[in-house]
């Protein structure tokens, strides 16, 4: 059944006649959705981002889900300099996965759709500005028919086709007569880099205004009259199970519907079904379902995971890299190792033990189901729409015409929303329920059942020749891989533990990545900046390490390492840029002060990183009173390429770089007895204010002649170890195990 | 009433007035409305806010209102809303994020300050950020960092520093 708000009626109304549509489904974000081919034939041929009503008003189309990085505006503003808007009169809309058929196949409409992974802007700057370019030669051909002038003679400006004469026509005049001009064969050109108005010009989040009146709709926020809500007891281990339930208390209380279970299914992969099990406490409102929850009377059984704890799983990996077994995967192996060692004049070693992550994104897991037998309807916060839609066609039957799946701005990702455990209980729930179903997940269950980031330990040896130059770097590192679980075979699990190509690969002649891996139930997944910030970590303290032993300045040591500019092979391709890389260590070091080095009462630490095609360093300046450890400066160089949206690239900056300092000063998962100890934010240590430093200095490197690389983790990986390095030098205390202020203030 | 009659103390009201009956509920303003509510008393006003009105800008932290995603104004102060059960608002004035804005659709000083800093990352803790700060800015027109640093909000997305930038952009009227 379709329903239409009269708004929405009058919208569509709008799109039919006097509106050009290239494309957008989605009207309006905030009413339920409509299906797509009521819009009529016209959407499709004409593309799929861009919408210009008769008023002027232009709606663009963000395909990938907005999670916090800014990926809706970057997305809008590269379609919207290339039509040549007028920003103030666009809105962006989020998109959610649309299907199409062609030739009898399902397609996606909109080709890439994740968010939180760093790939939306590089994407979008592959393939996305065709559409504003369209959008934009339509709205050209069809000035020129109304002023009769060839279109080269006409220029586009800030929502305006302009002629020779200074004749302006708006968009939206022009919008109906362009919506009926069929789209060229062969694609449009694009703009010279040169004539961008928007593109490298900063702009605020598109939807500030929504964010600050509370206005903003998360997928928490979806209301709907006729949805129940679902609040669910997990089971505390994985492989647990219900033993006993006692669901009288539960269903007296007013309000309450009905106690349902859910369990995973036994053959899918992790991540695309419910991650242990589960009862379910349906009921009239929130309130009701939790004190539902509150008075039900479960005893749990533990499955075989009841031993595990992260202590051991630690004692684990410490005794397989102590002995001489053979690596589950040797990651790469350049020169001999073994050889050069045998020329050492000094061997240096440290061992460095990162401890397991929650992702703990500020909206808890929810979802809106609505599962008819003909249809369904959801809310989805994720970062991969796509997948989510796999996970309801799988479990309803339904073909993907059936599926309408709204994605509404996402309250942080970091990866968890990579995975769709709670959308398919919301589907499983829908599926049991006559009434749609709003499933939300409490604080505690977000903590306690999360796909968490393995907790690690490296072994790092340094062979230094006669001549104090690195010889052979040997690292060898132990994690439970994030793979496990998700239908991957068992000789390929480690390849998501490492990059193959990370420093200071390349860098020494002889270079040993060895990967161990460790057994645990406790669930891994994808995380912001993995496996980049736990490599990054030993490594980069491990360098200031070697020079220290070597009484060197540890800028330097890392500018000998890095040598000239040149260009590294990277396996898998592109290559490394030795001379960008030294360039941001450079530019940090400047803005901290670096000659200060050996003599400020405040310690100072430097680290530098490639990912994914660019450079990032953070410097920082710490200082410690009694057990006060104070972030006095953090500054962030990085060289990403073109900066599509300055302002949201320095907000992913300078925010990853608060991230990833919380994560380092404090917060920890530890597993005792197969359970997840931290069940609130305050347990789980994530830092306030007052830990954090006042300001983060952030400096882009411009460089337009290089695409956009992808922004939102980059700042992750060298924020820790310049910590730990500047605390070295305020305190002399070295520290080898994250989180950092329970270690230092133990060593202290 | 029936009582003070019955003792002769008060005289017979005029027939033709029927005395209004004393209201069942809870009475309370919301963002300057009046609401009366007659459910449970022990209801949270967090879930009242979004689960009756629909206000859905005063966000779900937990059960305690760690990271201060639900706080809202009451009678000026900022506090959590999952933790104030109906019972305590009789008579109150609470005021939300919906309710920073004039009726004219003014921005708040602190909200255009937001805008103005790009003070936000996902959005979802934001809310609680503007209701701390308004509350903040009210006792401390000028707050120092120290004053800053003691606002009890948590931020995932790394925002911390651009929102002390729009807060002390917001004490300065405006000027960053």
């Amino acid at each position: 059944m379709i329903r239409l708000s009269r708004r929405r009626f009058l919208r569509v109304l709008a799109g039919a006649t006097g509106a050009l549509v290239v494309g957008i489904p989605r009207l309006d974000a905030a009413d339920a959705p409509i299906p797509a081919g009521w819009l009529g034939d016209q959407l499709y041929g004409l593309g799929a981002y861009v919408r210009v009503d008769a008023d002027g008003s232009v709606l663009i189309g963000a395909r990938d889900p907005e999670t916090g990085t800014g990926a809706a505006t970057a997305l809008a503003r590269i379609i919207a300099d290339e039509m040549d808007a007028d920003w103030s009169s666009v809105k962006v809309i989020a998109l959610g996965p649309d299907t199409t058929q062609v030739d009898g196949k399902t397609r996606f409409v909109y080709g890439h759709q994740l968010g939180g992974t760093g790939t939306s802007v590089p994407s979008a700057w592959n393939d996305l500005r065709p559409a504003g370019a369209l959008a934009r030669w339509l709205l050209l051909q069809a000035a020129a028919r109304q002023l009769g002038v060839p279109a080269d003679q006409l220029r586009c400006e800030a929502g305006h086709v302009i002629s020779g004469d200074g004749r302006r026509l708006g968009y939206g005049q022009l919008a109906a007569a362009a919506a009926r001009i069929d789209p060229p064969k062969a694609p449009v050109p694009l703009k010279t880099p040169d004539r961008f108005t928007l593109i490298g010009k900063g702009a605020g989040d598109a939807d500030a205004r929504a964010v600050v009146t509370g206005q903003a709709r998360f997928g928490i926020d979806h209301v709907s009259d006729d949805a129940l809500v679902a609040v669910l007891a997990h089971c505390p281990w994985p492989d647990g199970s219900l033993d006993r339930i006692d669901t009288a208390k539960a269903l007296a209380i007013k309000g309450v519907q009905k106690i349902l279970r859910l369990a995973p299914e036994k053959d899918q992969p992790l991540g695309t079904t419910p991650r242990c099990v589960a009862v379910a406490v349906v009921a009239e409102s929130t309130w009701a379902a939790l004190r539902g929850r509150a008075a039900l009377e479960l005893k749990w059984k533990p499955g075989a995971s009841a031993g595990e704890s992260t202590a051991a799983i630690e004692q684990q990996a410490q005794t397989q890299l102590a002995g001489d077994g053979v690596p589950a995967l040797r990651m790469r192996n350049d020169g001999d190792v073994d050889a050069a060692s045998k020329k050492a004049a000094r061997r240096i070693e440290a061992t460095y033990v990162q401890p397991w992550l929650a992702h703990a994104t500020a909206e808890p897991m929810n979802c809106f189901a609505r599962i008819d037998k003909d249809r369904a309807e959801l809310v989805v916060p994720t970062q991969a729409p796509q997948q989510a839609l796999a996970v309801v066609q799988r479990l309803t039957g339904l073909s993907p015409a059936q599926i309408t799946i709204r994605v509404p701005r996402v309250g942080g990702g970091y990866g968890r929303r990579l995975d769709h455990d709670y959308v398919a209980e919301a589907v499983m729930l829908g599926k049991m329920l006559d009434k749609p179903v709003r499933l939300l997940w409490t604080r505690e269950d977000d903590l306690a059942h999360d796909f968490y980031r393995s907790g690690s330990v490296h072994a790092m040896q340094a062979i230094i020749g006669r001549r104090r130059q690195l010889l052979a770097w040997n690292h060898r590192f132990a994690t439970a891989p994030a793979l496990a679980g998700r239908g991957v075979p068992d000789d390929r699990l480690g390849i998501a533990e490492a990059n193959p190509g990370h420093l200071p690969a390349g860098l020494v002649p002889n270079f040993r990545l060895d990967w161990y891996a460790l057994k645990a139930t406790t669930p891994r997944g994808p995380m912001r900046g993995m496996p980049d910030t736990a490599q990054a970590f030993a490594v980069e303290s491990f360098i200031d390490e070697i020079a220290h032993v070597m009484r060197e300045n540890p800028l330097d040591t890392r500018l000998r390492v890095i040598g000239e500019p040149r260009q590294l092979p990277l396996p898998g391709g592109g290559a490394l840029d030795t001379g960008r890389l030294a360039n941001v260590l450079k530019l940090a070091a400047e803005r901290i002060d670096w000659p200060t080095w050996l003599h400020t009462v405040n310690g100072l630490g430097i680290a530098a990183w490639y990912m994914d095609g660019a450079y990032v360093a953070h410097a920082m300046e710490a200082s410690m009173q009694g057990e006060q450890l104070t972030i006095e400066r953090a500054v962030c160089v990085a060289d990403i390429g073109r900066a599509i949206n300055p302002i949201g690239l320095e907000g992913q900056l300078a925010g990853a770089t608060l991230d990833a300092l919380g994560q380092a000063l404090n917060q920890a998962i530890t597993v005792r007895d197969g359970q997840v100890q931290q069940r609130d934010w305050s347990a789980y240590g994530l830092a306030g204010m007052a830990q954090l430093p006042n300001a983060v200095e952030v400096v882009v490197i411009a460089d337009n002649d290089r695409p956009p690389a992808g922004a939102s983790f980059l700042a992750m990986p060298t924020a820790a170890p310049a910590l730990a390095n500047a605390v070295f030098r305020a305190t002399a205390v070295r520290v080898r195990r994250l989180p950092l202020m329970k270690e230092l203030l133990r060593l202290l | 009433m029936a009582q003070l009659q019955d003792q002769g103390l008060l005289a017979n009201p005029d027939a033709s007035v029927t005395p209004e009956k004393v209201r069942d509920g809870i009475g309370l303003r919301i963002n300057g409305e009046d609401f009366r509510h007659t459910g449970d008393p022990e209801l949270p006003l967090l879930w009242y806010l979004r689960d009756v009105l629909r206000l859905t800008g005063t966000k779900y932290a937990d059960a305690k209102g760690t990271g201060g995603a639900d706080l809202v104004l009451v009678d000026g102060k900022a506090i959590s809303a999952i933790t104030l059960p109906m019972a305590r608002l009789a008579g109150k004035s609470v005021v939300t994020v919906e309710g920073l804005a004039g009726p004219d659709g003014q921005l708040h000083p602190l909200q255009q300050a937001f805008i103005d800093e790009d003070a936000i990352g996902c959005g979802y803790c934001t809310p609680g950020w503007l209701i701390a700060g308004v509350d903040l800015l009210r006792r401390k027109p000028h707050p120092s960092d120290a004053d800053i640093d003691s606002l009890p909000n948590l931020c995932r997305c790394g925002c911390q520093t651009r929102v002390r930038k729009a807060i002390q952009r917001a004490a300065k009227g405006g000027q960053a």
